[in-house]
């Protein structure tokens, strides 16, 4: 700095930053709009697989989600298991979770209320099979396989 | 201080900027971008009689089978992926004129069956390009009756429309429970 420092001491101007928060503040409000809260750890790896036929699914309040796939924690092992909220869980589970999930809605939303399984792409059928047939017997007959979106060829 | 001589002194606005950096991380840190979007399933109710198959004829009835080797076989002939979706179309659009397939395109079924060891991945594909068949025919009936594609008509203003193509052309995609073909 001393450099370009005359010998009366002038210092040099301090640089405007008075517009610098109002550029923050649009970024602010940018993820505020474009993204949504985080309401779960991922206890399993879930590399969705792709589709192109996919559809958004509309409200969130209406989903339950599911997740199968391989422990993020290889201490327990590769082969796939199923996390229902933030745990680990079994498939007797899902009927007990499902049931819970539906007391806190609005009885008249249950009908509408959608089941999201999130599968790992190396999953077999066998497990989501007996997810499927668990979800029928407590008539929650809306699923979703959730996919990643393709590009159409 | 006291550089130079003001009336009215200004504000400081410095620490707006930390103020604001420190939401848009605590934003960064706590949301994720990503929109739920998946293919979308009805299964049935359970039922405690059994269905009547029987009463299908076979020819109405397409038979889609992925064994645990993700092999694809359709009315017992070994099939690659990629030729699926136009087989389904065919199956779909056929109106009698073939006698192996369906007779009318309101009484085609497609049924679904996999094997307990068939990859998810592969279900997914199959699983997509049996709707994405559904999704052409419906779009290519559209087109020719109303000059819209199925997507592109509007759910409040026209929905004898979308009623009149999902009558002409039900989604009736069964997936079967699954058997175990060759577990050892």
């Amino acid at each position: 700095m001393s450099k370009f420092k005359k010998d009366g001491g002038r210092s040099t101007p301090a640089i405007n930053t008075s517009a610098l928060p109002d550029i923050v503040f649009m970024l602010l409000f940018f993820f505020m709009v474009a993204t949504k809260m985080r309401d779960r750890e991922m206890k399993i790896r879930t590399k969705l697989p792709q589709a192109t036929e996919v559809e958004k699914l509309e409200k969130k309040s209406r989903l339950h989600y599911i997740f199968v796939g391989p422990p993020l924690d290889e201490t327990l092992g590769t082969s796939p298991r199923i996390q229902l909220a933030d745990a680990f869980a079994t498939v007797d589970d899902i009927q007990t979770y499902i049931t819970m999930e539906n007391a806190k809605k609005d009885e008249a939303e249950v009908p509408y209320m959608t089941t999201s399984l999130k599968a790992d792409e190396t999953v077999k059928m066998g497990i989501v099979s007996d997810i499927k047939q668990e979800l029928r017997k407590v008539n929650a007959l809306k699923l979703s396989y959730t996919a990643a979106k393709a590009a159409k060829d | 201080m006291g550089k130079r001589r003001r009336d009215i002194p200004e504000i400081n606005a410095g620490s707006m900027a930390d103020i604001a950096f420190l939401l848009l991380v605590f934003f960064l840190v706590t949301t994720t971008m990503d929109i739920p979007t998946g293919l979308q399933v009805a299964l049935p109710p359970i039922s405690e009689t059994p269905p009547e198959n029987s009463q299908q004829k076979k020819r109405e009835v397409l038979e889609v089978l992925v064994n645990s080797a993700d092999l694809l076989l359709v009315e017992g002939d070994v099939m690659s992926i990629d030729k699926l979706k136009q087989k389904c179309k065919d199956h779909l659009t056929n109106e009698g004129r073939d006698p192996s397939l369906a007779s009318s395109s309101t009484k085609a079924i497609v049924s679904l069956k996999n094997d307990r060891g068939t990859s998810y991945k592969m279900y997914v594909q199959v699983y997509n390009e049996l709707t994405a068949a559904y999704n052409e025919v419906r779009d290519e009936y559209s087109m020719r009756t109303y000059g819209k594609s199925y997507s592109d008509l509007s759910p409040e203003r026209e929905e004898n429309k979308i009623k009149d193509v999902k009558s002409k052309y039900p989604k009736k995609l069964s997936e079967a429970e699954p058997v175990n073909i060759g577990v050892k």
